[in-house]
């Protein structure tokens, strides 16, 4: 039935030029703009087809062809670089598509990013108009839902304070209360809970529940799995720019991780390296329960980081894993040496068990060190590896509920009379 | 590359029903790629009427928070402006004995009126919409709007500048003329002009940044070959066509002989004005052309 379908897409296609540096346009130089403009007309008339530049292409969506219901909530699944954002893009009309077709039926609106458009130097009240008008709300619109909008913000004493002035926190809110507001259809939603407090998600996710209960149609976009497992019936997943599952969203996470598991033979990819170099590390994985090399782990289950070494040094070297959230803290250090005096020497492979593993759903990035006996650095690597911990499987008791904090652990309550 | 696409049936559950039955029907969009020539879409940009409303507002209100004189500027920068050039041009060049016995404080301030309305206009449209790359690749609206707005702005400018003006009438003892209703066509074709070029370098300006820097010389430029600090009686006969063929020239000279009430030159104005109306319909529709790349190379 063609009328209940919300959004279709046919062979959607997003293209782009991959320039040098800075150049990302088509035309180089405005010189050659020019040349161009003045040739086409000439060509034209010789059938001459205009020279394709040599220049890297990139799909960074293709063929999608994918039937979104009214009323659904659909999580889009896919690493960075899979097309998620692109075809966020492409639906909210910010960049045209390069080839096919999309059909939307209903108001859309998009939580690309909260805040578009605040000004810093306007008032609460000031912005409230002027980002509802941008996200295209009608003047009297917004003056209709000014009160639950201020009302959901919680920012009424400093309506008329300049949002320069906010602290993060009330900027926020204020930002995500008018695009809540905004009472689309569809809705459009990227990531934009990876920003604010932890309360604050909460609030957010709230309210896209909420929306998805009223009968209207959401495109969820996260990296988080336990938001897209929380909040979708559905879920397409991406890779490199293609639709390779379209399904439940058990089955379709599922998917996502057999596939990064597939993908992620190769997952050593060194930034921010120093060190004398005497040592080094030659690669570098993440093994899940299974031992099996994965970007992806489950919370709960034990997984192991196994480092290949080479060193010249006649004496022993060490070496030292520290584990790094998304947001740059730095959880905890160990040591090769720390339990047993184990010592690094030629060539071979050291691996480090983390179990138990209680750390909470998310991105982490691990740190690799090498050192010889005195502590001097051979061998440093910022970011070694990047992997995930994520809400996969059954977690223990009932640990599996969303909540603050970078572990999760499950610590003995008892009560006492 | 062969990808194979799985696709699992959905466990069928009744889809809730939209809340308001009258909108169930939705407002179909098609988006494709654009190909060939660009449409005006005015129904579109009628609708976003009010987004033009609030970034004018926007503009005018931030540009005179946190200054000390706020709206004051709007009136001190023409109002000094005019006695540079009176000291300047008038006196120390001599133009005040060509002005045909108008004083040349006045001459010059009729003609800066316009002109700085132009040149503003010109230059915050230029970079328009460098200056709202957030909003260009978070949000869809079009995108004329954001140029046109900053016509918006220079209007109420011009409209603050105009009340000096009426006082300086009345200390020079210029009587209000008929010509004077003809204001508006003129005023319309100052913006038609300066929209128009505007709108070239706003869109030339996203894929080039060097535009940054030829827009303001541009504009500089262009003021000598604009009557306005000089009648366009002293330029030599050979030379006029030059006046002509500068969209603003015909109009400037039709502002001053408007407010002064001097015969109207109805050709240069005339052909000011047909000049300026093809520039802003080439400026619309180039740029409506290349806005759909705004988003990808910004």
């Amino acid at each position: 039935m063609a009328t209940s379908l919300a959004i279709r897409t046919e062979r959607l296609g997003k293209q782009y030029t991959l320039g040098e540096l800075n150049s990302k346009y088509d035309y180089f130089t405005f010189r050659e703009m020019l040349v161009r403009t003045m040739q086409a007309p000439l060509r034209r008339l010789l059938r001459r087809p205009a020279a394709t530049p040599a220049r890297t292409r990139l799909w960074a969506l293709r063929d999608l062809s994918v039937d979104i219901q009214r009323g659904e909530v659909v999580g889009v699944i896919g690493r960075n670089g899979a097309g998620k954002s692109t075809l966020l893009k492409i639906l909210s009309r910010v960049t045209d598509p390069s080839e096919g077709r999309a059909e939307i039926r209903g108001r859309l609106g998009s939580l690309l990013e909260v805040a578009t458009g605040f000004h810093p130097e306007l008032t609460g009240r000031e912005n409230i108009f002027l980002n509802g008008a941008i996200l295209g709300m009608t003047r009297r619109e917004i003056q209709r839902k000014f009160d639950e909008i201020v009302a959901f913000s919680d920012v009424e004493r400093f309506l008329d304070t300049p949002v320069k002035r906010y602290s993060t926190g009330m900027y926020l809110r204020l930002a995500f209360s008018v695009a809540a507001h905004l009472e689309p259809e569809i809705l459009l939603v990227d990531e934009v809970l990876a920003v604010g407090d932890h309360q604050f998600q909460a609030k957010c996710l709230g309210k896209m529940g909420q929306v998805a209960s009223e009968g209207r149609t959401v495109l969820f976009v996260s990296h988080s799995m336990g938001a897209i497992a929380a909040l979708t019936k559905t879920a397409i997943v991406l890779q490199q720019g293609r639709l390779v599952f379209h399904g439940p969203t058990s089955a379709a996470i599922e998917h996502y991780t057999r596939l990064n598991a597939a993908q992620d033979e190769q997952q050593f990819s060194p930034r921010g390296r120093s060190g004398t170099g005497r040592s080094r590390v030659l690669d570098a994985r993440i093994l899940d329960h299974r031992g099996r090399p994965s970007r992806m782990v489950a919370f709960g289950r034990p997984f192991s980081i196994a480092l290949d070494y080479e060193t010249t040094r006649a004496t022993a070297v060490r070496a030292a894993i520290t584990m790094v959230s998304a947001f740059g803290v730095e959880l905890f250090t160990t040591h090769s040496d720390d339990l047993e005096p184990l010592t690094l020497r030629g060539q071979g492979r050291a691996i480090c068990q983390v179990d138990p593993n209680y750390l909470a759903p998310g991105h982490y990035s691990l740190r690799i060190t090498l050192y010889d006996l005195i502590w001097e650095q051979d061998d440093r690597i910022e970011q070694a590896l990047d992997f995930e911990v994520s809400m996969l499987e059954s977690a223990p008791s009932g640990l599996a509920s969303e909540r603050a904090g970078l572990f999760k652990l499950p610590l003995a309550w008892r009560l006492e009379p | 590359m062969s990808t194979e696409v799985t696709t699992l049936e959905t466990p069928s559950s009744a889809p809730p029903r939209p809340p308001d039955p009258s909108e169930a029907a939705g407002e179909l969009q098609i988006i494709e790629p654009s190909r060939g020539w660009p449409r005006l879409d005015a129904r579109e940009l009628w609708r976003y009427r009010e987004l033009l409303y609030f970034l004018v507002w926007r503009d005018i209100k931030i540009r005179y928070k946190q200054t000390a004189l706020g709206a004051a500027w709007a009136v001190l920068q023409p109002l000094t402006t005019m006695v540079v050039f009176s000291l300047f041009f008038g006196r120390l060049a001599g133009l005040e004995s060509r002005t045909g016995g108008i004083p040349y404080p006045i001459f010059v301030y009729a003609g800066l009126l316009p002109w700085t309305f132009v040149a503003n206009t010109v230059s915050s449209c230029g970079n328009s919409i460098l200056n709202e790359i957030h909003l260009i690749t978070k949000v869809y609206f079009p995108r004329l709007v954001i140029p046109l707005s900053t016509a918006g702005a220079g209007l109420v400018d011009l409209g603050v500048a105009f009340v000096v003006l009426l006082g300086m009438m009345a200390w020079y003892g210029v009587g209000i003329s008929a010509q004077l209703l003809v204001l508006p066509l003129l005023l319309l074709g100052l913006i038609l002009a300066a929209a128009g070029v505007g709108l070239f370098f706003a869109a030339l300006t996203v894929a080039y940044r060097d535009f940054r820097y030829v827009v303001p010389f541009a504009v500089q430029l262009w003021m000598f070959v604009t009557p306005v600090i000089y009648p366009p009686a002293i330029v030599p006969r050979e030379l006029r066509w030059l006046l002509l063929a500068n969209p603003v020239a015909g109009t400037i000279e039709g502002f001053r002989a408007a407010i002064l009430g001097t015969p109207m030159p109805w050709l240069p104005v005339t052909v000011s004005l047909a000049i300026a109306t093809s520039l802003f319909v080439g400026g619309v529709i180039y740029f409506r052309s290349v806005e759909r790349r705004f988003a990808d190379i910004i």
